[in-house]
């Protein structure tokens, strides 16, 4: 085991490292975007006084690594600072929307991922046949159309002609927990449309490949039912690659469901993301930023771990 | 007039008959000065009913809004600028400045001194009661040198702001303006306690009709009934939400499944069947919105004025109306004064795509063969690729050749807009014709998109000003809107409509166009039905 904790430590210290540069990296992008936030909030409305005085307020007219290693600098003591734009503290703004954002990420997870394995597992089942061939078509037709026509076409049905579910999911600190599952239905199975496919192709190729292997005939000619030949012997050596494979899943849930979010007008980080780049709000940027570097970082690093503890060769190497 | 104000009360009491009204207004030939908004209301006679909860969605929102009046510049945080905090002046769906902080104004004869007289006993959320203290803190917050507010250009013509005692303020402008309460009426411009500053503002303690308590920008906001509101009887709803929908489709559903009772911006696309829809009533309403397209007179060669004119000859307003607006807007005749303007001048004739004059302009000038750059991005208004390109088409047939630079979104304002020579631009519009004029037309205007500096326009419009007989004004703004149409360095091919729909439940009267949702004052204004 002690081979685990080394390399998560390692991992670690890299992501640290990793963060930094993505940090510059932001800084950076932001600063090459043409206008700053006194110019994009006063848009039409700006003159030149104005804009002036925008920035002597907000710090702006400071040279860029001046204000880069002030927000270092804060960031390490812990501060996140103030939103330029509005002057809330951003590590308010943001664990509400993130804590939204896992919490639609979490219910599309909880029902794509066993559906996706489940039918992976089936399909390499019953490899070629018909059940075989609908599945990989249903889920391989939704994942290749937009996801805000899944989302429309969801609404369409399910909201406007059956009004079972909302066709907005804007929830709020007044609702429970039912009505905000209510609420999040549609989106949830946008999502869900949208990453089965790629979580069910991999699980059936990584079964497959693994029914090629010599075991799995000895198996086979000891009298093992097919079934339990895919379960108990194929599927736990096909582990390693449908972990990555959800991992990568999970982390698109986080940070790429922005759409989703617009079409839906659901509260998540990836709209606030979007506007603040949009108004330059550097601190919520950087932020935000982080954020989703660190779930993209923890999770591969997960991904990495899971694949290790369940899979023997690699626990103890030789 | 007086007889006719006899009338009308005769009427509103139901002495006489609707019938016998208009005969004896008819008589009288007076039939033109009756609004027509008098008959209808009365006519509907709907008592406003008290209770609910109205959820408004609206686009226009974004994470990064504040409620600092001096920078709400998308129609969320407006519209809840409004709900929480009040102006002196409203301006009414008429386009006229009526009281609301202020109980009344008086102005000295050269219009450059303004006496307001406040409504004693108004209080904030806070508890504490409004003074003129209170407002000329709200005025000074957007003058001086280290404001950064959106309205200092405004605010500018002001010379001093005094308290004379508790409920009285006095202004003392630069120069006289007839208009100076439109100005009292600026959205940036709502009072606000005494000494509120940067973080204060978010928590949105104002004298409105709602008092905040939750605000998430971008997201939604949450108002409860303001018991103590100074308007007795409003508002009529006991809490207002407001939810921000940037998706065009995700309104128009949310709108369809009842999950709000209003919203902005319809899509012109599908606002016909909206139209049809049941349960929903579109609303289609002329506001002061127009398109504009401003050349910099400082570049060779538009300050050629035949240049400028052949190019205005050179669009094809109809078309532009046609396929970009898709109908829901109005012929724009190159000056930026709407024809639902108390001075529009009606006697000008409209200009039409003419490619004779055109060509004949542009030989005059000599840069028939020349190849004209339009910068254009939709980031300037939905659409304004299309129009771009369809005015390329319109001019190619003239054999004026234009070609359209697509520009990027981001940055818009900044890079192209008073930087191109020739760019894509919009105006939402302002209440009187002396402020469109001045903000963007006066040759030393901030905004002065095209750097046209017009001696005798400047000093019209300076005189017009001042000037309180509405005749004599009348005449001057006519001249104004005649030079700009033609001497002027912006084409305004058109005006657009302000598409919006509410559900069939919801009540009001005589909606106002000059902002969305009801001069922003939907929530004040408007009532449940059942």
């Amino acid at each position: 085991m002690s081979t685990i904790f080394v390399l998560v430590a390692k991992r670690l210290g890299l992501g640290l490292v990793t963060m930094i540069v993505i940090s510059v990296l932001i800084f950076v992008g932001v600063e090459a975007l043409p206008g700053d936030l006194a110019t994009a909030i006063l848009g039409q409305e700006a003159t030149p006084e104005t804009v002036a005085a925008f920035r002597r307020e907000l710090k702006l007219d400071l040279p860029p690594h001046v204000r880069y290693f002030a927000w270092l600098g804060d960031f390490l003591r812990g501060d996140l600072g103030t939103s330029l734009s509005n002057k809330r503290p951003v590590a308010e703004m943001i664990v509400w929307r993130f804590s939204n954002t896992i919490f639609l990420a979490a219910a599309a997870a909880v029902i794509a991922v066993p559906v996706s394995i489940i039918l992976g597992i089936l399909a390499a089942l019953y490899r070629n046949s018909l059940f075989d061939r609908t599945v990989s078509m249903a889920t391989l037709s939704t994942i290749s159309f937009p996801e805000f026509f899944i989302a429309y076409i969801l609404i369409a049905l399910l909201s406007v002609q059956l009004v079972i579910f909302p066709s907005i999911s804007n929830i709020n600190d007044q609702m429970s927990f039912w009505q905000k599952i209510h609420a999040i239905v549609l989106p949830c199975l946008t999502l869900t449309m949208i990453v089965v496919a790629h979580m069910m192709r991999q699980t059936r190729a990584a079964i497959i490949n693994i029914l090629a292997s010599p075991f799995i005939e000895m198996a086979r000619l000891k009298g093992i039912k097919r079934m339990r030949v895919i379960i108990l012997h194929a599927f736990p050596n096909a582990l390693s690659p449908v972990i990555n494979v959800v991992t990568i899943n999970l982390a698109f849930l986080v940070v790429g469901v922005v759409i989703v979010e617009v079409v839906f007008v659901y509260p998540g980080l990836g709209q606030l993301f979007v506007d603040s780049v949009a108004a330059r709000d550097i601190p919520v940027v950087q932020a935000s930023g982080l954020i989703f570097a660190a779930v993209y970082l923890g999770l591969n690093l997960l991904a990495d771990v899971l694949s290790i503890i369940t899979n023997p060769r690699l626990r103890n190497p030789k | 007039m007086s007889k006719l104000k006899e009338l009308e009360k005769l009427f509103t009491k139901g002495k006489i008959t609707r019938r016998e009204f208009m005969a004896r207004v008819s008589a009288l030939g007076l039939a033109a000065a009756v609004s027509p908004a008098f008959l209808s209301s009365t006519a509907e006679a709907a008592k406003p009913k008290r209770g609910g909860r109205v959820i408004l969605g609206s686009a226009g929102g974004s994470t990064t809004d504040s409620l600092d009046p001096g920078t709400v510049s998308h129609t969320m945080p407006q519209t809840i600028n409004q709900i929480i905090r009040n102006m002196l002046v409203e301006v009414d769906y008429k386009g006229e400045a009526v009281p609301e902080l202020a109980k009344s104004w008086e102005a000295s004869p050269d219009a450059a001194k303004w006496t307001f007289k406040l409504h004693k006993g108004v209080e904030f959320h806070n508890g504490k009661t409004m003074t003129a203290q209170d407002v000329v803190y709200s005025f000074n917050e957007h003058r001086g040198a280290d404001t950064k507010s959106a309205a200092k250009g405004v605010v500018a013509p002001i010379e001093d702001i005094k308290a004379d005692g508790k409920y009285t303020v006095v202004f003392t402008l630069k120069e006289g303006n007839a208009d100076f309460p439109y100005i009292a009426s600026d959205y940036h411009i709502p009072i606000i306690p005494e000494g509120t500053k940067g973080k204060d503002y978010e928590k949105g303690v104002g004298t409105g009709p709602f008092v905040l308590q939750a605000w998430e920008p971008g997201v939604r906001f949450f108002g409860k009934r303001n018991p103590n509101y100074f308007r007795k009887g409003r508002p009529y709803f006991d809490e207002v939400e407001v939810i921000g929908i940037s998706d065009v489709n995700a309104r128009t559903n949310a709108l369809k499944t009842g999950q709000i009772h209003a919203m902005n911006r319809c899509d012109t696309k599908t606002f016909h069947l909206l139209e049809k829809a049941p349960g929903i009533q579109a609303l289609k309403l002329e506001g002061a919105r127009h398109y504009t397209i401003p050349m910099l007179t400082t570049i060779k060669p538009y300050d050629n004025n035949d240049v400028r004119l052949g190019l205005k000859y050179a669009i094809d307003r109809e078309i532009l109306v046609k396929q970009v607006m898709r109908g829901y807007g109005y012929l724009g005749n190159d000056h930026p004064i709407p024809r639902n303007n108390k001075y529009f001048a009606k006697e000008l004739p409209q200009r039409q795509y003419d490619p004779d004059k055109a060509k004949f302009h542009l030989k005059k000038a000599g840069q028939l063969g020349r190849t004209f750059n339009l910068h254009a991005a939709d980031a300037a208004y939905p659409g304004a690729i299309d129009a771009s390109v369809l005015i390329q088409e319109s001019a190619a047939k003239a054999g004026v050749k234009i070609k359209v630079v697509r520009e990027p979104d981001d940055g818009y304002w900044e890079n192209v807009w008073i930087k191109k020579e020739w760019v894509q631009c919009y105006w939402s519009g302002r209440p009187t014709a002396d402020w469109m004029f001045s903000i963007a037309y006066a040759a030393d205007a901030s905004w002065n998109d095209t750097k046209w500096d017009h001696p005798k326009f400047n000093q019209l419009l300076k005189e017009a000003r001042a000037e309180l007989n509405d005749k004599k004004r009348r005449e001057m703004y006519v001249e104004c809107q005649r030079i700009t149409s033609d001497e002027g360095a912006t084409p305004i091919p058109m005006f657009s409509l302000q598409l919006s729909a509410a559900s069939a439940k919801m009540g009001f009267k005589n909606p106002a166009a000059n902002w969305e949702f009801d001069g922003f004052r939907l929530a004040e204004r408007w009532w449940f039905k059942s």
